[in-house]
C-alpha cells in the first residue's frame, strides 16, 4: 500500500530520444495561462520547468501609483476565485498602521464572507481536480452549489467574482436581511452535496488509483519550498494561521486542521491534498454556524471608516490564510496617500515552486493531476 | 434455407437492390448517430442536473442537426507540416472501418445485409481498422500529442481485442457457430435463453450463469476501451492530450471521427446485444416475436446497451494508461481464460 510507483530515470540503456512537450498555455488543464515545458520519456515525465508571466500586469507597480482604497479592487484580480481572502490581509495591515479599532460586527461578518468565499474556492478546487481526473459530473455539481454562496455574496457586496467589499474599519455596506437563513441554507447544501462527492468521486476506486501515491509531497520538501495551505497541510504538517496566529475573532471558534493522514495512500500525495480541501470544507461550516450565532445584531458597519487614509511612515507585513495557503503583504509607506512599495507573497506562486520537484519519475497523465492538485491561479501566481 | 435479407425476397437480386441493401445501414448509422448525439446531451444533462440545449427546436431536438451543419461549415485546415495524403485519409479509413461492420450485423430474422458465415471474426476483424486509422491521423498530424494519443490508442486496442475476443469465442464454444444471424435463433423463446444466462437447455445451465454473466461484462468493458470511451478515453484524454489524435483536425473531417465513434459505439452495443442479450429474439418468448418486431427489440437492446456507455462516461473518472493495460493484461485476460475454459467444460459435459 505504501509502494510508490516512481519509475526509474535511468531504467534504460536502450538509445531513445527525449520529447519535449508544451503544455499551454493554451491547453485545457493548465488552470490558467501556465505554460510548462516538459521533457517525456515515452509517457514518463523526466524534466518540467514551469514558465510564468502570461497574465502579468504589474500589479505591484501599479499599487505604487494609486491611493490606498483604490488598491482594493485590484487585489481582488490576483485571487479571483477567492477575492475576500485577499482583501482582508491588506485591510488589516492598514488598520494595524492607522491603529483603527474594528467594530465587533465587523469582524464577524469577515470571518463569515472569507469562510463563505473558502468553501467557493475549495469547490472549484476539488471540481476542477475531479475534472483533471476525467470525471466531469462533480464539476457541475459543485458550480450548482456555488452559484448559491456566489448569490449571497452578491447580495452583500454587488459583485459576484471581483467584490470589494473590505474597507479600512469597516466594510463598503452592512448584511441584508435573511443573510443568516441564506447562509445556513448554503451550509446545509454544502454538506449534502460533499457527502454525495465522497461517494461519487473521492472513494471512487478509479480516482484513487489515479491520485493515491501519485506527486508525493513528503513534509521535509514542504517546509523548504515554503509551501503552505492545503498542499502543506496534505502533507501532514499541522499549520494553519487561524489556530497557530490567530487574527481578527478567530480564537473564539471551535474547529480542527485537518491533516492528510494517508487513507489509502501515503501521506503527502495527491489523493490527501484534495482530501484536506474536503475536509476543511466541513471546518469552514462549522466556523460559519458559530460565527452567525456569536454575531452581534447591532453595530455600526460602514461608520468607522476613516475619510483620508495617510498611514504614518513605516512598514507592516501581515499574513492570513487565504484558502490557497499563506498569503501575505508586506507594505511599506512614507506618509502619503500612496504606498512606497507593496509586496505580495500569493500562495499559488510559492507553492507552484514545488511542481519541478515532485512531478519528475510519474507519468505525463500524472503530472497534469500533481498540477491540479496544488490548486493555483495564474492571477496570482502572474500578478 | 430462408432468406435472411428481405430486400432479395422484394426486389430479386439486381443493381438496385445491390444498392439498396448497401445503403440501408448507411441511413440507418445517419439516423442513429443524430439520435445518439441528442442522447448524449440530454442523458448528460440529466445526470448532472442541467436542462441540456434547449433553443434548437422543441426541448432542443434539432441540435444534433445544427451542430452537423455548424461542423460542414468550419474552415478545413490541413497543417502545414502534415502528410497530407494520410492526414486526409484518415477519418475515412476510421469510417469505413465503422460503417464496415454494419455488414454482417443481424438486426432482425429478415434482414442482415450480409449474412456470412464468420460474422463475428468479421467484426473482429474490421474493428481494427479504426486502431489503423488513429495512428494514420495521430502520425500524419505532425503534432506531438497526437502522436502520444495515437501510440496510446495502439496499446490500448491490442490490450482489450484479446479479453473481448476470449470472451466471444466462449460463445463460439456454446453454439458452434460464428454466423450471427444463427446465435441469435439460438437464444429464440425468451430471455431465460439468452447467453449472458448461460443460452438455452435444461436447469443443469444454471452452473454456466456465473461465467456467461462475467463474461458479457467484460466483453462490455472490452468494449468500452475499443471505442475510446471513458474510463478508457486516454486516446484522446482532454485534460491530458489536448484531444489526443483529433487535436489537428477540424470541420468534416472532424465530423467523421466524430461519426465514427458513435457508429463505433453501436457496433459494439450491437455485439453485446447479439451474442448475449438474444439479439432480434423478444425476451417473452413468441409474444411480439417476428420481422419487424425483432428490428424493433434489436434496436431497444442496442440502444439501452449504448445509454449504458453513456451512463459510464458521465460518471466515472479517466484510467492512466499503464492501469488500463494492466487492467486488460493482468485481470480481463485471466479471468476471461478461466470462464472460456469452465464453458468448454460444461459444453463437452452436454451441461448447456
Amino acid at each position: 500500500m505504501t509502494e510508490i510507483k516512481r519509475y526509474d530515470l535511468e531504467y534504460s540503456q536502450l538509445d531513445s530520444d527525449r520529447m519535449r512537450i508544451n503544455v499551454g498555455p493554451q491547453h485545457p488543464s493548465t488552470h490558467g495561462v501556465l505554460r510548462l515545458e516538459v521533457e517525456v520519456d515515452g509517457e514518463i515525465v523526466t524534466e518540467v520547468v514551469p514558465h510564468l508571466g502570461y497574465l502579468h500586469r504589474s500589479f505591484e507597480k501599479h499599487c505604487e501609483k494609486m491611493t490606498f482604497p483604490q488598491i482594493i479592487p485590484y487585489i481582488d484580480r490576483m485571487d479571483y476565485i477567492s477575492a475576500m481572502n485577499n482583501e482582508w490581509p491588506y485591510v488589516m495591515a492598514l488598520e494595524k498602521m492607522l491603529d483603527v479599532k474594528v467594530p465587533e460586527k465587523v469582524e464577524f461578518i469577515r470571518v463569515i464572507v472569507a469562510e463563505l468565499n473558502r468553501l467557493a474556492n475549495h469547490q472549484i478546487a476539488v471540481a476542477t481536480f475531479g475534472m483533471d481526473a476525467g470525471a466531469f459530473t462533480p464539476f457541475l455539481y459543485y458550480f450548482r452549489d456555488r452559484e448559491s454562496i456566489i448569490w449571497i455574496l452578491e447580495r452583500l457586496s454587488g459583485a459576484r467574482l471581483l467584490y470589494n467589499y473590505f474597507r479600512v474599519g469597516g466594510m463598503a455596506a452592512d448584511i441584508y436581511p435573511g443573510f443568516k437563513e441564506d447562509c445556513l441554507e448554503v451550509v446545509k447544501k454544502v454538506r449534502k452535496t460533499n457527502e454525495e462527492i465522497m461517494d461519487l468521486l473521492i472513494h471512487n476506486n478509479i480516482f484513487i488509483k489515479r491520485t493515491a501515491n501519485v506527486g508525493v509531497l513528503t513534509p521535509e520538501v514542504a517546509i523548504n519550498f515554503a509551501c503552505s495551505g492545503p498542499v502543506l497541510r496534505g502533507s501532514g504538517v499541522k499549520f494553519d494561521l487561524r489556530k497557530d496566529e490567530p487574527y481578527s475573532v478567530y480564537d473564539r471558534f471551535d474547529f480542527d486542521v485537518p491533516v492528510g493522514v494517508g487513507e489509502v495512500g501515503v501521506v503527502g500525495d495527491c489523493w490527501n491534498r484534495n482530501m484536506v480541501r474536503m475536509k476543511e470544507m466541513e471546518q469552514s461550516c462549522r466556523i460559519i454556524e458559530q460565527a452567525l450565532e456569536m454575531m452581534p445584531e447591532e453595530g455600526d458597519v460602514t461608520g468607522g471608516v476613516p475619510r483620508r487614509i495617510k498611514p504614518p511612515k513605516g512598514e507592516m507585513y501581515i499574513r492570513t490564510e487565504n484558502p490557497k495557503g499563506e498569503l501575505g503583504f508586506y507594505l511599506v509607506t512614507n506618509g502619503t496617500d500612496k504606498p512606497e512599495r507593496l509586496k505580495a507573497r500569493g500562495p499559488s506562486f510559492v507553492n507552484l515552486s514545488v511542481i519541478p520537484e515532485i512531478s519528475k519519475g510519474y507519468m505525463f497523465a500524472d503530472l497534469i493531476l500533481i498540477l491540479g492538485s496544488i490548486d493555483i491561479v495564474l492571477g496570482e501566481v502572474d500578478r | 434455407m430462408e432468406s435472411t435479407n428481405f430486400i432479395w425476397d422484394l426486389m430479386g437480386k439486381n443493381l438496385w437492390s445491390v444498392v439498396a441493401v448497401i445503403s440501408l445501414p448507411l441511413i440507418f448509422v445517419l439516423i442513429y448517430a443524430l439520435v445518439a448525439i441528442l442522447a448524449e446531451l440530454k442523458v448528460s444533462a440529466w445526470i448532472q442536473e442541467r436542462l441540456g440545449p434547449m433553443r434548437t427546436g422543441p426541448w432542443g431536438i434539432l441540435q444534433p442537426i445544427a451542430e452537423v451543419i455548424k461542423l460542414l461549415q468550419k474552415e478545413d485546415i490541413t497543417p502545414t507540416a502534415a502528410s497530407k495524403i494520410l492526414f486526409n485519409l484518415a477519418p475515412y479509413v476510421i469510417f469505413t472501418g465503422a460503417y464496415a461492420a454494419f455488414a454482417v450485423i443481424p438486426f432482425s430474422e429478415a434482414y442482415a445485409p450480409a449474412n456470412i458465415n464468420v460474422g463475428l471474426f468479421y467484426i473482429f476483424a474490421v474493428g481494427s481498422f479504426s486502431a489503423i486509422g488513429i495512428v494514420m491521423g495521430g502520425w500524419a498530424s505532425n503534432n506531438k500529442y497526437s502522436l502520444m494519443g495515437a501510440m496510446r490508442s495502439v496499446s490500448q486496442v491490442i490490450s482489450y481485442e484479446i479479453p473481448a475476443a476470449v470472451a466471444v469465442l466462449a460463445v463460439v464454444v456454446l453454439t458452434s457457430s460464428m454466423n450471427m444471424m444463427e446465435i441469435s435463433r439460438m437464444q429464440e423463446g425468451g430471455f431465460w435463453n439468452w447467453y449472458i444466462f448461460g443460452g438455452p437447455g435444461g436447469w443443469t445451465k444454471i452452473f454456466m450463469i456465473p461465467f456467461t454473466l462475467t463474461l458479457a461484462i467484460i466483453y462490455f468493458i472490452a468494449s468500452l476501451a475499443e471505442t475510446n470511451r471513458l474510463p478508457f478515453d486516454i486516446p484522446e484524454g482532454e485534460s491530458e492530450l489536448v484531444a489526443g489524435f483529433h487535436t489537428e483536425y477540424s470541420g468534416m473531417k472532424f465530423a467523421m471521427f466524430f461519426f465514427a465513434e458513435y457508429a463505433n459505439m453501436f457496433v459494439v452495443a450491437a455485439v453485446v446485444t447479439t451474442i448475449f442479450l438474444g439479439g432480434w429474439t423478444s425476451p417473452f418468448g413468441s409474444f411480439l416475436a417476428g420481422a419487424g418486431w425483432g428490428a424493433f427489440w434489436f434496436i431497444l437492446k442496442s440502444m439501452f446497451v449504448v445509454f449504458l456507455q453513456i451512463w459510464i462516461r458521465w460518471t466515472l473518472p479517466r484510467f492512466r494508461v499503464d492501469q488500463l493495460m494492466y487492467i486488460g493484461w493482468k485481470v480481463l485476460l485471466p479471468i476471461s481464460l478461466v470462464c472460456f475454459i469452465a464453458i468448454s467444460f460444461f459444453s463437452l459435459l452436454n451441461l448447456g
